[in-house]
């Protein structure tokens, strides 16, 4: 079943592929073709769902056959409370970046929709990897489409933005690979065997001074992708110079394996060096909030405003993490959920401006309210629900882990606080400026307002958007088993290590056993 | 087979056979006759390769210089491999540059005999004729174009530093046989095991000499400066064939001395080799970066994986030795398809090889840009290529030996590389083609074989468990 979500998009793009295409007039059968596939595969995203026990903190789904027996590597993949939702945020993204793509690609359909689905396959098999070698795999292996979309279908400068996103973070990945190879060697220092099986690892007791480099090496890699300030250069360009298509799926997804790293291996593998850098992380954090906030605020771009309005939204989800309570973690998935798909329809919507007037320039627009009424509808809900606003989707994840953060140390909560504040002034700003006012451009008073296309996948964002912000149980249910376990793993390993050290760390522990001491209540409902 | 004290040497009389078959088919055949010499000796390379599988796990040894072990075996059958994939680009090269048909894949054939020699040699001598003989076919057929100075330029600047480097390897052998006594690499081990404890430096001047020959061989930095030259003059599938070939079968011969005769000394030469290797990856693809014209480039990064096959050598470990042989594999395929799609889209009077002259080959050639792409990303070490698993079976090789300053340098130098490869992509895909652009047209030949190594790229990088548990198996047998 769960290879099945990945094996699907992957054999469509295959099928497509072999659909004879030299003089584009099969244009339409191609398009069916992929977005069929790609409704296919969230319809199997679902059904995981569907089928995901959610009081179970255990891997579901698993499956495992050995794939390299000699070193240990299976083919072994599963999926749990952390990831499964992300698998399902993918699978409902993919349909919608395909359909924005049908008024906006006109050359080369079909190469297009092959690494589009390629790309989907590959951020399928990230998020349910549970081998390190496989994880690695997929990982590295999403690039590939993913430069070519922006390097083909990109805007003016797209050679440029693809290969810094490429070289950046391939950059990162390569010191993770040293890191998993040292892992695998140290299981087999430890048990004899390689082993690149992620709960195997686990269960390996590192000590301090490997976990201090293993952590910075995942974390580099982690961190460029999230991306975590100052290692977010890569993503103005990306963002701004990729196809609609490309720009959803960056911000909708890839930017959530970042921190979907963070807690799936850097935290838990290595607890005490993560303890240890926590603050840091924290403090990165902190600056991309603000710092994201504060550049957005002064783009003329409006594709620009909202890359660098990512850059503020992950370092909430940062900040959850490193908070590591239950608030702050579930918050932090949350956000990731959320931001998936807020910053997923402004690009959307965005690229729906540039696509009719070929421009995304904030100054070029102005009273567009009374010309596209609709689009404007959906652009006000999308905003506000970016911003944060009670009764959407950004609220609740981003209440979360101010939380959390509060609970953990309130400086962070304060400062990130402001984070929140900012972005209402841009994105608003934005909105007044683009929609409001009289129509100053006449070019801009003859603008199609949505077509039905385009119709399905803005109501599709906003209803979610709504859900999400209305029944957040329904999100946050699936996931507390495994977060409350995941926590719970992170705290025991340093406890545990705190005993073995003495007094030596004892102010860690100290602050640390008040979390543990409290009881993992999620009591917190809505 | 016969069990007799031949069987050792039944592979490379394979191919010697054909390429007399070939020679001779020359001599007789009438004027403006055409022969299918290139399936002659596509046969001989077969059979070559079967004779190399009966002979597996045999531990087979002719006149005790020559040995079939599986290292041998593995390493023959890549360069058996190299061959066959060597005649089928030329085919259409051949045709079309009006080389001489005979002479051209005689001495392909000759010099694939010398390598297959000097992977099975057991001796040091041996191993000296054996690199004779595979290295005179190959400056003839680097100069092979005798109308095109720069491949003359080229043969010669090759056949100088190549006649140099020989004089040092012989020089190091010479000083061997002064202090042991014998060429023969299994009594240079014994004799050395029970000398490891002195200091005699002149154990070290002959090490010393033989490293700098083998260095030369492969082209390690600072021994590698014929090498760009060599191979951006050759005729681009010489280029391919020289760059794979020769360099798996000098590798092959520096694991079998260093790791079996010298192991003893292995403290001494292993923090020079660990030089040699981050010098090597660190030039190799940072000269890269800089290259204009695609097979220069391709040069610098063929040093830059010599480098990585130098990280395999150091790391000495099991696991790194037989990463040396599946990365020779991997390496060698994924180089010589990627030296193929250059030869097939050059004319009799223009190579087309640099760097614009791929600009919008995709709208072109969309198939050919497509498979030079997959060529590309597997040297570049991104999965789901051949490449990524061999680098990453090498850099665990060295992480496993606790290498990792080693492996960090390993692994930064192919971000870099990705680099130059992508400004190809970049090429092909992104940039428009100009009006003037020829694309000549494509051989079926070529074509088959160029998607039989894009099969092996993705099907190794894939499922690579067969392949990986032939390697471990066999450098089993031996060291």
């Amino acid at each position: 079943m769960l290879t099945l979500s990945w094996l699907l998009p992957l054999a469509g793009a295959l099928a497509v592929m072999f659909v004879p295409n030299a003089d584009g007039r099969r244009d339409g059968v191609i398009r069916w073709l992929s977005l069929v596939t790609a409704i296919g595969t969230f319809a199997v995203t679902l059904a995981i769902w569907g089928g995901f026990d959610p009081d179970s903190a255990a891997f579901q789904f698993v499956e495992r056959v050995p794939w390299i027996p000699a070193f240990g590597i299976d083919y072994f993949i599963g999926v749990d409370g952390i990831s499964l939702l992300l698998v399902v945020l993918t699978g409902f993204l993919t349909p919608i970046a395909l359909l924005s793509s049908w008024g906006s690609i006109e050359r080369k359909v079909k190469e297009f929709s092959i690494f589009m689905l390629a790309l989907e396959a590959a951020m399928i098999g990230v998020f349910v990897s549970l081998d390190l070698f496989l994880f690695y795999v997929f990982w590295d292996a999403m690039l590939i489409p993913m430069y070519f979309l922006i390097g083909i279908w990109g805007y003016d400068q797209r050679v440029y933005a693809a290969v810094k996103f490429m070289l950046y973070t391939m950059a990162g990945s390569v010191l993770m690979l040293i890191a998993i190879l040292g892992l695998a060697y140290l299981h087999s220092s430890a048990t004899g065997v390689y082993s690149f099986d992620l709960l195997k690892l686990y269960a390996l007791d590192i000590a301090p001074q490997t976990q201090t480099w293993f952590f910075l090496a995942f974390t580099l890699a982690f961190a460029i992708k999230v991306p975590l300030f100052p290692f977010h250069t890569w993503l103005p360009d990306a963002h701004v110079q990729a196809p609609t298509a490309g720009s959803v799926i960056l911000a909708g997804v890839l930017l959530k394996m970042g921190t979907y790293g963070l807690l799936r291996f850097s935290f838990p593998l290595f607890p005490e060096a993560a303890t240890y850098f926590a603050p840091w992380l924290a403090v990165l954090a902190v600056i991309g909030i603000v710092y994201g906030a504060l550049v957005a605020m002064v783009q003329p771009d409006m594709k620009k405003l909202v890359a660098y309005s990512s850059v503020s939204h992950l370092g909430f989800v940062v900040l959850g993490i490193c908070a590591m309570n239950v608030q702050g973690v579930q918050g932090a998935i949350y956000q990731m959920l959320a931001h998936g798909v807020s910053t997923g329809g402004l690009f959307l919507m965005v690229g729906m401006l540039s696509d009719r007037r070929h421009t995304r320039l904030i100054a070029d627009f102005g009273g567009l309210k009374a010309v596209v009424p609709k689009l404007t509808a959906a652009f006000l809900i999308i905003t506000l629900a970016s911003i944060g606003l009670p009764g959407l989707n950004g609220f609740i994840g981003e209440f979360l882990i101010l939380l959390g953060a509060f609970r953990w140390d309130p400086r962070f909560a304060v400062v990130a606080g402001l984070g929140v504040i900012l972005s209402a002034v841009y994105m608003l700003w934005m909105v007044q400026r683009v929609y409001y006012g009289p129509v100053t451009h006449a070019e801009n008073a003859t603008l199609r307002d949505l077509v039905p296309r385009e119709w399905v996948s803005v109501v599709a964002l906003c209803g979610i958007a709504l859900v999400m912000g209305i029944a957040p149980m329904l999100f946050l249910r699936p996931m507390e088993a495994s977060v409350d376990a995941l926590i719970q793993r992170v705290q025991t390993a340093q406890t545990l290590r705190v005993k073995d050290d003495g007094r030596q760390k004892s102010k860690v522990k100290s602050q640390r056993s008040e979390n543990t001491s409290e009881p993992l209540d999620h009591t917190f409902d809505f | 087979m016969f069990n007799s004290s031949f069987d050792a040497v039944v592979p490379m009389v394979c191919v010697t056979l054909a390429a007399l078959a070939v020679m001779g088919a020359e001599a007789f055949r009438s004027r403006g006759e055409s022969l299918p010499v290139g399936g002659l000796g596509i046969v001989g390379l077969a059979g070559a390769a079967m004779s190399s599988v009966l002979l597996w796990n045999r531990n087979a040894a002719s006149f005790g210089v020559i040995v079939a072990d599986n290292f041998a075996l593995f390493v023959t059958i890549t360069l058996v491999l190299v061959g066959i994939l060597t005649i089928m680009f030329s085919s259409p090269v051949v045709k079309r540059d009006g080389l001489p048909k005979g002479e051209y894949y005689t001495l392909i054939l000759f010099s694939v005999a010398g390598m297959i020699m000097m992977a099975s040699a057991n001796d040091l001598l041996v191993i000296f004729i054996a690199l004779e003989i595979l290295s005179i076919a190959v400056y003839v057929l680097t100069g092979i174009r005798r109308d095109d100075p720069r491949a003359t330029e080229a043969a010669f600047k090759y056949f100088l530093l190549g006649a140099f480097s020989s004089a040092f390897f012989l020089y190091g052998i010479a000083f061997t046989y002064g202090l042991a006594g014998t060429t023969r690499l299994d009594r240079i081990g014994a004799f050395l095991a029970a000398q490891s404890m002195s200091d005699n430096r002149l154990i070290l001047v002959a090490l010393g000499l033989l490293l700098v020959g083998f260095a030369f061989k492969i082209s390690a930095v600072p021994f590698h400066m014929w090498t760009p030259d060599a191979y951006e003059g050759a005729p681009a599938i010489v280029t391919g064939f020289m760059s794979t070939g020769v360099k798996a079968a000098a590798f092959a011969a520096f694991a079998r001395v260093f790791l079996s005769a010298f192991e003893p000394f292995s403290g001494e030469w292993a923090p020079v080799v660990w030089w040699l290797a981050a010098a090597t990856m660190i030039l190799g693809t940072v000269v890269g970066v800089a290259q204009s014209n695609l097979k220069r480039m391709l040069a610098y990064s063929s040093i830059a994986h010599g480098g990585y096959l130098l990280v395999g050598l150091v790391a000495a470990n099991q696991v790194g030795k037989a990463a040396i042989l599946f990365y020779l594999l991997a390496y060698a395929v994924t180089n010589l398809a990627a030296f193929g799609v250059i030869a097939m889209l050059g004319t009799k009077d223009a190579a087309n090889d640099e760097l614009r002259d791929y600009a919008g080959l995709w709208h072109a050639r969309p198939a050919l840009a497509g498979l030079m792409t997959v060529c590309l990303l597997s040297l570049g070490g991104l999965p789901p290529t051949v490449g990524f698993i061999g680098k990453w079976y090498i850099f665990s090789a060295a992480v496993g030996a606790g290498y990792y300053g080693l492996a960090i340098i390993g692994v930064l130098t192919s971000v870099i590389s990705v680099f130059f490869y992508l400004r190809v992509v970049v090429m092909m895909y992104m940039s428009d083609r100009p009006a003037t652009a020829v694309c000549p047209p494509v051989s079926t030949v070529g074509m088959v074989a160029l998607v039989a190594s894009i099969v092996v790229i993705l099907a190794l990088g894939i499922l690579p468990t067969p392949v990986l548990t032939l390697a471990a198996e066999s450098i089993a047998t031996i060291f």
